[in-house]
């Protein structure tokens, strides 16, 4: 198992170090899947801790200058390592005036990820800032629970707002509820729904544009003005929205009714996929 | 009613001044760093003494951090001292009430227009008076204790390295670790680089063995030092380890071979750090080896600060693996030296640094006869009873209950006393942390 990557660019850092604050915002653990054209962040959380997933994508051509990674074996081209995302952003955070940005796996004592700065600094000298990630190599008996989770037919579909409003919306949303529908149509309708016994708020959105189905047979059988309606944590929600610092470039909500809500973000060099289940 | 005035008003930088009261209480006010011994209280002491020049100086309460700072009477626009012959006037009082004059420094510049400090011995009150705007006067009385001068034994002339550098570069070097962390390594490294390494105690192992043996290996932390071992803890619990490096061009004096290296907080440097920064000073590490106080000094034309932080001793480069049972190293001769012999080697360079902390018999009559009991001349009885007494009296943290965690090596501090005072043998070990781990 080898892996050593170099970053030079600075617009490329800057993306890298957002990517891995994002995924700090929406996991306290996560999987990092090192694939030879790929890198992927996983979340897959037990049911028991809500069961929240996530499958976040990138490509590593964008990113990196120099990629060398060599995986379990030459069929199982992959390596999958479980790490502490805060200790990835942290590290990052340092490299804001870095030269160049090295990261490689390397075993010092236990598998470590490690992160290399050469910073910039103002008189001629060089200064390196290493950063020693510890990091569980994942075996590959385990890799099954880390694959790309598959869509599932959604019962809607549709374009969500401006994420920075609908963070508003839910951050005070949940001074009130724990829970919260989020229910939508064919007819580009979005509804966030709290109730309590004392109160009853809805936010309406209209307009939002539905992406086309890939499945006909959903939408053939359904009044485009019926709701399809799913209940959720709404910690889960407001920890996914917050994590969101810039808007995606288009950015999906997919419902399946009363099972789980599926968001899917794209963002030019990076995608966000996000599963919250519906509660029971 | 005896008063020592020492004031100062706007003349040159009078906020800079403020700054200067406002951190340095801060740098003596740490909040308890977790997991260490070098918990400076919140009640910890402050003392005062007014010689011909100002000086403050604290101790925190596991005696393994001291500050001295020195004020030049051309700090203040007007600085009377005791009259001449006089025995010079020390008095402690709570840091808590100090600071909270000198609290808002937002406030403090935009009211007070001069502060004037003095002693009134009769009442037994340090008298804190700000001359605001508009008339208004704000007096602070706080109460203080008549004490023994506070004085770590050190002498930056005896460490053999030394490192002095702007306090930016440094306080740059710092900033990359989390601020949760405790404590951090300082060494020099290959090429005469400067490096600093989070320590943790979890991920001690690594952590020391990189320092430990920086030099023949290189400081690059490429490829694994040694074989890995059967790691029985959960690898979520072990914290990232950072190191920082910086070639000795940054540094105005570098003065220390490789493969050095000393352990110390990384909250109190932080906090001179800070100080340093905002005054724009050089910082100067005079430092020995592991277990020996590390001295940070800090200088201008009016103002003179010291720091002695307590290093973390280290004779043993694998006592941690030791420690483990489940971390079985298969090299046998590490086993030879084993835990055991980590309190000898403590007590072998004691003597050399520090000797014993202050007797302050007149703090108990103080309280009530206040007046008397300023003079050295007034305590001739220094019993050893009489001293345990004080040690509790002024050090709750040790109570049985919250021993001082062990690795640090307390500082002990000689009573200035002339040697016919003191009463203490030679080896007075009193706030000793006497565990090495069990």
């Amino acid at each position: 198992m080898k892996f050593r990557a170099k970053l030079v660019d600075a617009a490329c850092l800057n993306n890298f170090t957002r990517v891995s604050n994002m995924i700090a915002k929406l996991a306290k653990t996560c999987t990092l899947r090192i694939s030879p054209d790929k890198l992927n962040f996983i979340l897959s959380d037990k049911v028991a801790n809500g069961g929240v997933s996530m499958w976040c994508e990138l490509e590593q051509e964008n990113f990196f200058s120099e990629f060398q990674m060599e995986g379990v074996s030459a069929e199982n081209n992959a390596i999958y390592l479980e790490l502490t995302s805060e200790n990835l952003s942290r590290a990052l955070k340092t490299a804001q005036n870095a030269r160049v940005l090295k990261i490689k796996l390397t075993n010092k004592h236990f598998p470590c990820l490690t992160v290399s700065i050469e910073l910039l600094s103002v008189s001629s000298s060089s200064r390196v800032v290493t950063h020693d990630i510890p990091v569980k190599v994942i075996p590959r008996k385990l890799w099954k629970d880390l694959q790309e989770p598959t869509v599932p037919d959604a019962d809607v579909s549709i374009y969500l707002p401006v994420l920075k409003t609908m963070k508003s919306i839910v951050e005070k949303m949940k001074n009130i509820s724990n829970h919260l529908i989020i229910e939508a149509n064919l007819n580009g309708e979005l509804n966030l729904k709290i109730e309590t016994e004392l109160v009853c708020v809805t936010t309406h959105f209209k307009d939002l544009g539905n992406p086309p189905l890939a499945s006909e047979n959903a939408s053939q059988d359904r009044n485009s003005e019926q709701m399809a309606e799913v209940h959720i944590d709404i910690r889960k929600l407001l920890q996914f929205l917050a994590g969101q610092q810039v808007n995606p470039t288009k950015a999906t909500c997919n419902i399946v009714k009363n099972k789980i809500v599926h968001f899917d973000l794209l963002h030019e060099d990076v995608s966000l996929q996000y599963f919250i289940p519906a509660l029971s | 009613m005896e008063r020592i005035p020492a004031d100062w008003k706007e003349r040159e930088g009078f906020s800079r001044r403020w700054w200067k009261w406002r951190t340095l209480g801060q740098v003596c006010e740490q909040k308890p760093a977790r997991g260490l011994g070098l918990t400076l209280q919140v009640t910890a002491s402050l003392s005062l003494l007014f010689l011909a020049q100002l000086s403050l100086r604290t101790v925190n309460s596991s005696r393994s951090a001291y500050a001295c700072f020195l004020f030049a009477p051309l700090f203040f626009q007007q600085y009377q001292a005791a009259t001449p012959g006089q025995d010079p006037l020390r008095c402690k009082i709570l840091m808590k009430s100090f600071l909270s004059v000198f609290r808002s420094l937002v406030i403090l510049e935009k009211t007070v227009e001069k502060c004037c400090i003095s002693l009134n011995v009769r009442s037994s009150r340090l008298v804190v008076q700000l001359y605001c705007k508009y008339g208004v006067r704000k007096t602070h009385n706080l109460s203080f204790q008549d004490c023994e001068s506070l004085q770590a034994v050190f002498d930056p002339a005896v460490c053999p390295h030394v490192l002095c550098a702007p306090a930016r570069v440094l306080g740059e070097a710092v900033l990359p670790f989390p601020p949760a962390l405790a404590e951090v390594t300082l060494g020099i490294g290959r090429g005469h680089r400067i490096i600093l390494r989070s320590y943790q105690e979890e991920a001690g192992e690594s952590a020391r063995h990189g320092l430990g043996q920086g030099a023949e290996m290189g400081w690059d932390g490429a490829g694994p030092r040694f074989p890995p071992v059967a790691v029985s803890t959960d690898s979520t619990i072990k914290a990232m380890v950072t190191e920082m490096s910086i070639g000795g061009e940054d540094f105005q004096q570098l003065q220390a071979q490789e493969g050095v290296a000393i352990t110390f907080c990384l909250k109190e440097f932080r906090g001179l750090l800070s100080f340093a920064e905002s005054a724009n000073l050089s910082l100067s590490i005079y430092f020995d080896g592991p277990g020996r106080p590390a001295i940070f000094a800090i200088k201008d034309s009016l103002l003179d600060g010291h720091f002695v932080l307590a290093t973390l001793s280290e004779p043993d480069p694998h006592p941690q693996d030791l420690r483990a049972p489940e971390l079985q190293q298969p090299a046998p001769q590490l086993q030879a030296h084993s835990t055991p012999h980590l309190d000898d080697f403590a007590l072998d360079d004691i003597d050399s640094y520090m000797i014993a902390m202050e007797t302050t018999v007149g703090s108990e009559g103080s309280r009530t006869l206040p007046s008397t009991s300023l003079s050295p001349g007034f305590q001739p009885h220094c019993s050893p009873g009489s001293h345990s007494e004080e040690e509790d009296d002024t050090e709750p943290s040790t109570v049985p209950g919250t021993p001082p965690p062990k690795k640090f090596r307390s500082l002990f501090f000689g009573s200035i006393l002339a040697p016919a005072h003191s009463p203490q043998g030679p080896s007075p070990v009193l706030a000793e942390d006497s565990e090495g781990e069990g």
